[in-house]
């Protein structure tokens, strides 16, 4: 493919129209009744009822405040903690366990992990019984909001929890191209402390490369669902949630209310989005300041005692989660306080077991071809733009990111109607290409910047050496990219496991994946089977994270500056 | 009317969708050989809430049985929320497919159907021709032909009884509360020790409309749709009720579990003493699943508790309409109704008039054990009648701007 220029130029308008039409016409099919606007009927009039009625919904503001607080929160937290990590423990022996404990982390769903979360903190949960009654007294559980506290603490931690192994394994893609152990040394040997040399010289390398992962995590907070739902306040929700409910209500009357609510989660996300890009000058600024300032801090013990805190509050809870999870899978009665199960049983395995098999066959299958599909579009597209100089279809490519800032809520809804016009509904085919949808993204902009960062000259050295392009791409870029490729294909591949509306919407729910399945018996509640078809849930992108951190490993395993950046 | 514009929205949609509308096929359901003829071979997409995994098995075990006797392949589509459902086949007719729909059958009750039957969602009258209909008990279980008093015409089929019973653990609270009244002198006595499922949740709606039978001056007035010049007199000792009732609550009022599942872990993990439910045998049934300590028992209030029943309806634009009622049927066969009322596969309660049966078939109902915690049906008594669904609406309505916004 990449041999041939006329296909290859076709890529970028290929790729955007499977992308961003979909979100375009479906977004068009959120907001225009929430307008009360019809243009097929030739009507144009304006009809702002739907406004009204949400306007006019109790807490609605209150609802709105929650979600872009913590949206915001849980973004700045992430982010903090991510480059405290870095900073101080990056190229040392113990970031190897940091690193492998990425893989698991990653593959946990969002509802998995928020009930892994919920379950260790509540008063009758993990953390209390294993101290009770013998420490504490307690009989019986004591009466903290928690989770669900009106400040949405809880939900902060669970999705900072969640995000910062996202952003994690972003800059550990990022990290080779941004020449970051040359630049830390340089530093070093300049003076500067570890973690000081760290944040002067290599962060202002990887921000702007992990910037969309940023963005991405922003608006994922400020619009999820499932871990609001879980582990956010109730009274009210956030606007996300509460708009979900409004789209399940049997009274159709609701829906018009849910469509002007998604457009205004989609302003939420835009403010939300600009008021980062302000905080981000500021920083810039601050930042610049402190740098050209040169004070080397040469024993900075404080950021690397804070950066181990930084990478227990980020792994520790999730793992325990996960292995309350485990335990739950198997438990028999367990009553509070006893800290761990009275009985074992593998009844909710061997309840489970028959749909697991056939669930995960048809998730996989279906996470493989929106995997694949997004591979081949993105390396096509960023192929293009290398051999037609930067920029070519860099600003349309923009569009791309449409399906990670606009909300779910505000565009499924009118795609699946445009599926059920199209007549292109109910089969694995159309919810694979309707994940594409949502994993391209993801895998632009997994590859994107480690892609631009690649050195030119070794194209150049390549071609002065009589290779032609399609050899150049295939001997030269691809191997020096086989990790952001992997790692962008592991992403993918979690992504398309992790996704539940639009499988179920497009997929008319015949379509049944581990995520559906866990979705439905999770509305139930039950922690034994949340606890099984989580593990089974987080098994299938395990696999592909350890692949994709473990596999260059391998490979390069004699080629020193392919290995990641130590 | 709120139905009316989401109608002209469905309208607005369909016109953006081309091509023509089929008319959609319409089997004779009075012809029932003909039905189980044209059934044979048809894939049937049963559309039903999928957090029960019980009920999930038993719909397995009703599919094999189908599948072996009349060749209909019968596949359950697990929801998260019944809601979706009832979308889909909106969003259908929005786009204008009058033929081959999605769902063949979705099991609903209550406001889900009263919106499916306003909005002209629903392929029928069936129901009644169904061959299995005649041991279905109507004079004895009215709610079988009234669904939250919207008459069902034949549109949709019951296939189980629900009826709000309580639960407690006998270890922690051997004499709970037995009336609405006592439960908010015990709420009081015992703060943080109870709670309900947050509306809309349909149990924890439930739990209002089982306030409002014994707070509201006139009850027949809930039967009726909501009267709004009414609505503020008639439901002021409710919210004054529950006003009191709110700090008395688990987490202060400020919180609450989002299902009734949520409401029995809580229960299970001691943060509760009183829990409730819309299946009879919940309690039983959690004791032999080794979520609940056997010290659990059961009981209703004093003056009858709520009660309904579970249905099943197949959509207009159904592709195969005749396996959904080839299914539905089956559902309602002694046999299948036997098992299900069964607290060891199922434990909900028939629909049928068991006196009315063959003597092999009454033979099925007397052989099932209870289990610890489930009342016999003398015991459960006689059910209070649904609300008319718009009050379920307008107490959803008031309690969230009351309780739900944290003013």
């Amino acid at each position: 493919m990449p041999e041939r220029p006329g296909l290859l130029a076709l890529a970028p308008a290929v790729t955007l129209g499977l992308i961003a039409l979909p979100v375009l016409a479906g977004l068009a099919g959120t907001i225009l009744p929430g307008l009360g606007l019809a243009p097929a009927l030739g009507g144009t009039r304006l009809d702002l009822a739907p406004w009204a009625a949400l306007l006019a919904t109790p807490g609605l503001w209150r609802s709105a405040a929650l979600s872009l607080g913590t949206g915001l929160a849980a973004t700045v937290v992430s982010l903090a903690l991510t480059t405290l990590i870095l900073a101080a423990w990056h190229g040392t022996r113990p970031f190897r366990l940091i690193e492998r404990a990425l893989s698991p982390l990653l593959s946990v769903p969002h509802a998995a992990a928020a009930f892994g979360l919920a379950f260790l903190i509540a008063p009758s949960g993990w953390a209390v019984r294993a101290v009770s009654p013998w420490a504490t007294g307690w009989q019986t559980p004591p009466d903290w909001l928690l989770p669900g506290d009106p400040l949405g603490l809880s939900l902060i931690a669970g999705l900072a929890a969640k995000e910062v192994p996202f952003l994690l394994l972003m800059s550990l893609a990022a990290l080779p191209q941004a020449d970051a152990a040359r630049a830390r040394r340089a530093a070093l040997t300049l003076g500067y402390g570890p973690s000081t040399a760290w944040l002067k010289a290599v962060f202002p390398r990887i921000y702007p490369q992990i910037r969309l992962p940023v963005f991405a995590v922003l608006a994922f907070s400020l619009a999820n669902v499932e871990t609001a739902l879980i582990l956010g306040p109730s009274t009210p929700a956030t606007l996300a949630v509460r708009l979900t409910q409004w789209m399940r209500d049997p009274d159709l009357a609701l829906w018009l209310k849910a469509a002007a609510g998604a457009t205004l989660q989609l302003g939420l996300v835009l403010a939300a989005l600009a008021l980062w890009r302000l905080a981000e000058a500021a920083a810039t600024r601050l930042g610049r300041a402190w740098i050209t300032r040169g004070t080397r801090h040469p024993r900075d013990r404080l950021p690397r005692a804070a950066g181990a805190l930084a990478a227990a509050l980020a792994t520790l809870p999730m793992l325990a989660g996960l292995a309350s999870l485990a335990v739950w899978s198997v438990a028999g009665l367990w009553s509070f306080p006893d800290a761990l199960p009275a009985s074992l049983t593998l009844r909710a395995w061997s309840r489970a077991a028959p749909e697991l098999a056939g669930a995960a066959l048809t998730t996989l299958g279906i996470a493989a071809g929106a995997t694949a599909l997004s591979l081949a579009l993105v390396l096509a597209c960023l192929e293009n733009a290398t051999r037609r100089g930067r920029g070519a279809g860099r600003a349309l490519l923009a569009l791309l990111y449409l399906p990670l800032v606009v909300p779910q809520v505000a565009f499924l809804f009118g795609l699946q109607i445009l599926g059920l016009m199209a007549g292109l509904d109910g089969g694995p085919l159309a919810v694979t290409l309707a994940h594409t949808v949502f994993v391209l993204p993801y895998v632009y902009l997994s590859l994107a910047e480690p892609w631009a960062a690649l050195d030119p000259r070794l194209a150049a050295a390549a071609a002065t050496l009589g290779a032609p392009p399609g050899r150049i791409f295939r001997r030269v870029r691809l191997p020096m990219m086989l990790r952001p490729i992997l790692t962008a294909a592991a992403v993918g591949l979690a992504v398309s496991i992790g996704l539940y509306l639009p499988t179920l919407l497009i997929g008319a729910g015949r379509v049944a994946t581990l995520t559906t399945e866990a979705v439905a018996l999770a509305s139930g509640g039950d922690r034994r089977l949340i606890g099984t078809w989580a593990l089974v849930q987080a098994a299938l992108p395990f696999a592909g994270f350890a692949l994709a951190l473990g596999l260059p490993a391998l490979l390069w395993r004699n080629r020193r500056a392919m290995r990641p950046a130590r | 009317m709120p139905i009316l514009r989401a109608r002209a929205l469905a309208l607005l949609l369909a016109a953006l969708a081309s091509g023509p509308a089929l008319a959609g096929d319409r089997p004779d359901p009075a012809d029932w050989p003909a039905v189980e003829a044209s059934a044979r071979g048809q894939q049937v997409w049963f559309h039903a809430w999928g957090g029960d995994p019980r009920r999930n098995d038993y719909i397995a075990w009703a599919a094999d049985e189908v599948e072996a006797r009349y060749g209909v392949k019968v596949t359950q589509v697990k929801l998260a929320d019944t809601g979706e459902a009832v979308a889909r086949v909106a969003a259908e007719k929005a786009a204008g497919r009058d033929t081959g729909g999605a769902v063949d059958l979705v099991w609903i009750n209550g406001p889900n159907f009263a919106a499916m039957k306003e909005g002209g969602l629903l392929f029928g009258p069936w129901a009644e021709d169904l061959p299995n209909w005649r041991h279905v008990d109507v004079a004895g279980k009215p709610t079988v032909v009234n669904d939250f008093t919207v008459p069902t015409e034949g549109l949709e089929a019951p296939w189980g009884m629900a009826q709000i019973v309580f639960y407690h653990d006998t270890a922690r609270l051997p004499e709970p509360p037995r009336s609405i009244a006592a439960l908010g002198t015990w709420a009081a006595a015992h703060p943080g020790r109870s709670t309900y499922p947050q509306p809309p949740d349909f149990l924890g709606l439930t739990f209002l409309k089982q306030a409002a039978f014994a707070l509201v001056p006139d009850t027949a007035a809930l039967q009726e749709p909501v009267d709004e010049a009414r609505y503020a007199e008639l439901t002021r000792p409710l919210w004054a009720w529950l006003d009191g009732l709110a700090p008395d609550l688990w987490r202060g009022g400020r919180a609450y579990p989002l299902t009734g599942t949520a409401l029995k872990q809580l229960m299970a993990d001691g943060e509760i003493d009183l829990a409730f439910s819309f299946n009879q045998s919940e309690a039983s049934a959690a004791i032999a699943n080794g979520e609940l300590p056997d010290t659990v028992r059961s009981y209703v209030l004093e003056g009858g508790t709520i009660g309904n029943a579970n249905f099943v309806a197949i959509p207009f634009n159904a592709a195969a309409k005749e396996g959904a009622m080839v299914f539905a049927n089956f559902l309602i066969s002694p046999e299948a109704q036997a098992r299900a009322q069964d607290p060891a596969v199922l434990g909900n309660f028939t629909v049928l008039d068991i006196a009315s049966l063959a003597p092999e078939d009454r033979a099925r109902f007397e052989a099932i054990d209870l289990g610890p915690a489930t009342l016999s049906p003398e015991a459960l008594g006689r059910s209070l009648p649904e609300p008319h669904p718009s009050w379920m609406e307008r107490l959803s309505r008031d309690w969230s701007s009351r309780y739900g916004v944290g003013e």
